[in-house]
């Protein structure tokens, strides 16, 4: 008979169950707690600072002149409806998109040309971001590719910032659809044809209900990820302001100011976070 | 102290209205955050602060074999832009300095980061520069150490945007002046006033572009100067809240025939190449790479402009101190400064520079040597309360008044 040798040590774990879960989840319970959440709460009470903008010393006196200042400058609240307005628009381009190109992956398309169609709706997100919204600069512009084969361009403005921003983030709406169709059974679509449904029927019964929430995780991507960009807007935005501009163009100079911005898009996300767990979404997730 | 354009009781309302109910944001502010902001001030000064105690290098060590530069655009090349433009691998050979070269668009992201730390010297315009000190974030320069220093223009050397009571914090290394470009297919007849670009830029809607900062306010109220004398504006980065406001006005007007905003100058290089934009301010720089590219000229217009003259400074907390003095002797030694001033298109600062420079007449053309022409471009720098023209009856709009109608201004 041979007896295995217990690792060393590992008695002391089997005597400790608190002590090794600790040291299983402590790294990324901190890594959530303290440069996550952290991160989020610097935020927070450096939008109630002030900054000298010579000195560029920061005075920690509590003050709200940061939240005043966006609430009283007509600009800030522009800016903010423009944003919101950009990343919903963003959303729904995407949700259209995607749903007949999820569709036609998961129930369609043979299975080995749905595999292919994923590694290709994947392969945009090899290349770097600058990399695509330069592209789409090229394409939009003056004498651009648009131009001289369509013969027209939106231009530099907010079209273009909603078109590039549909394309980037495309796969992130993609992707949960696809998952969320590959989860429905074929025979409930079956079963409503069966019972004389139309497609359209078909589609507002059977698969939207089953695909809300994987829509809904989708469109978590895409609205959050349009609301904090600040890179496109500059790329194709033209003379056009976003949240994430003012954050950017004010961090140098007036950090605090920059943090109470950023502190909106937080805000925001939090009520669409809020609205999105309305529609019970995120508990089938 | 007001930072804000607006009155101090819609603040408070607006922090009433926030916070329901709440008195700190009404308050008094102490303003005694830092030694720099809070110290009684001496009106119409521009060193109307007292900057940080720091030491400087008294003499130079061992180099260190490592130089992290902060620089602008064409002020630091190292063959990637021009296979032969290169004068840091020349430096990195003489020196055994292995320079890493950062790039940046606006004062703004150079004072961001300097504060960031990691860098050992920075060119500075004098919107950058004072700020750097008054933060501490450079240290004084002993220009003794510096071979190059003796050939500076005189009228270079100890002044308001480089200095602070008769200590130098840096080496002057060029100057010149914000010019207007313009295609010249597309924008007929010539401009010749910056009128083109501020009052009746309709024809180029669409097609107009404008430096992307705060600081470009300036050029409207130097506009404003010449065409509006009865708004009293002495000196473009000494506006009062009234000046602001008109400037402002001009700027928000001027903004529905503006393309885009640029800081990015590889930005403005392919917008003028593909035609996206057609007339705006640039640099000297800008347009010698547009030169075989795209039908443009760079003129400066009637009024006059706004400028930049920069110094190179060392970081206080740079760890590589020797190397950075000897780049900043590199730099305005007479060969090296006469190569980079025809690369960018300015004037250098050191005189002897204009003996080795390619084109005999280059000194000439850019007036390098002349003080009165030095004299009439407005060179940028950092707006503060205590105007700058001398006016002490009013109190001016400092640089975060500017940021924020910056971002009003472009709505």
């Amino acid at each position: 008979m041979t007896t295995a040798r217990p690792t060393p040590g590992a008695a002391f774990w089997h005597r400790h169950p608190r002590l090794r879960l600790a040291s299983v989840l402590g790294a990324p319970l901190l890594w959530l707690g303290v440069l996550y959440l952290g991160a989020l709460a610097v935020l927070l009470v450096t939008s109630l600072w002030r900054q000298d903008s010579f000195t560029l010393v920061v005075t920690r006196t509590w003050t709200l002149e940061n939240f005043a200042t966006i609430v009283v400058e007509p600009a800030y609240r522009a800016v903010l409806l423009r944003t919101v307005a950009i990343a919903a628009a963003v959303t729904l381009i995407d949700l259209a998109l995607a749903l007949p190109i999820a569709f036609y992956m998961a129930k369609v398309a043979r299975p080995l040309v749905g595999r292919l169609l994923v590694v290709a709706v994947l392969m945009p997100l090899w290349v770097s971001y600058l990399v695509k919204a330069y592209a789409w600069r090229i394409l939009l512009g003056p004498n651009g590719v648009l131009d001289s084969t369509v013969g027209a361009t939106p231009g530099f403005g907010l079209v273009a910032v909603v078109l590039t921003l549909s394309y980037l983030w495309l796969p992130y709406m993609i992707l949960p659809v696809y998952a969320g169709l590959e989860r429905l059974p074929n025979s409930q679509l079956e079963a409503s044809e069966d019972l004389g449904a139309r497609p359209g029927r078909t589609f507002r019964s059977v698969v939207w209900p089953s695909l809300l929430p994987a829509a809904a995780a989708g469109s978590i991507f895409t609205f959050s990820l349009s609301l904090g960009d600040y890179i496109t807007v500059q790329t194709v935005g033209g003379t056009s302001q976003m949240l994430g501009t003012i954050v950017f163009a004010n961090q140098n100079t007036d950090l605090p100011l920059a943090a109470a911005v950023a502190s909106l898009s937080v805000l925001v996300m939090a009520v669409y976070m809020a609205l999105v767990r309305r529609t019970g979404a995120l508990e089938q997730l | 102290m007001t930072r804000r354009p607006f009155p101090v009781v819609t603040r408070c309302l607006a922090a009433a209205a926030v916070a329901t109910l709440t008195l700190a944001a009404c308050g008094t502010e102490s303003g005694s955050g830092s030694a720099a902001s809070g110290e009684p001030q001496e009106a119409g000064s521009a060193n109307a602060f007292t900057p940080p105690d720091l030491p400087m290098l008294s003499e130079l060590g061992e180099p260190e074999g490592q130089l992290n530069v902060l620089a602008w655009p064409g002020y630091a090349e190292d063959g990637s832009t021009d296979p032969s433009v290169d004068w840091v691998t020349p430096f990195e050979q003489q020196t055994g300095c292995q320079v890493d070269v950062k790039v940046f668009g606006t004062s703004d992201e150079a004072v961001s980061l300097m504060k960031s730390g990691g860098y050992d010297v920075v060119s500075a315009s004098g919107d950058a520069s004072l700020r750097l000190v008054a933060g501490g974030l450079v240290e004084p320069v002993n220009t003794d150490l510096l071979e190059s220093y003796a050939d500076v223009a005189p009228f270079l050397k100890d002044r308001a945007w480089n200095s602070v009571d008769g200590q130098m914090y840096g080496i002057p290394h060029g100057w010149g002046a914000n010019l207007l470009m313009y295609n010249t297919k597309q924008v007929q007849p010539a401009p010749t006033s910056w009128s083109a670009v501020f009052d009746d830029p309709a024809a180029q809607k669409g097609n107009l572009t404008a430096y992307d900062s705060p600081i470009y306010i300036a050029d409207a109220a130097l506009y404003l100067m010449t065409h509006q004398p009865e708004l009293g504006i002495e000196d473009p980065y000494a506006l009062d809240e009234d000046q602001l406001v008109a400037a402002v006005d001009l700027l928000k007007q001027q903004r529905q025939y503006v393309g885009e905003y640029w800081s990015d100058y590889l930005k403005e290089v392919q917008a003028f190449k593909t035609g996206a934009s057609t007339m705006g301010t640039t640099w000297q720089v800008i347009a010698n790479l547009l030169e075989s590219k795209a039908p443009v000229k760079a003129i400066l217009p009637e009024e006059g402009s706004t400028g930049w003259s920069d110094t190179w400074m060392v970081a206080a907390d740079s760890d590589h101190k020797t190397c950075a003095y000897k780049w900043m002797d590199w730099v305005v030694s007479p060969k090296i400064n006469a190569e980079v001033a025809e690369w960018f298109g300015e004037a250098p600062a050191n005189l002897a520079a204009c003996e080795e420079t390619s084109d005999p007449d280059f000194c000439k053309g850019y007036h390098a040597t002349d003080e009165a022409y030095a004299e009439r471009i407005h060179y940028w720098t950092t707006p503060i309360e205590q105007c700058l023209d001398g006016r002490t009856d009013v109190t001016c709009t400092d640089y975060a008044a500017w940021t924020q109608a910056w971002t009003e201004i472009k709505g």
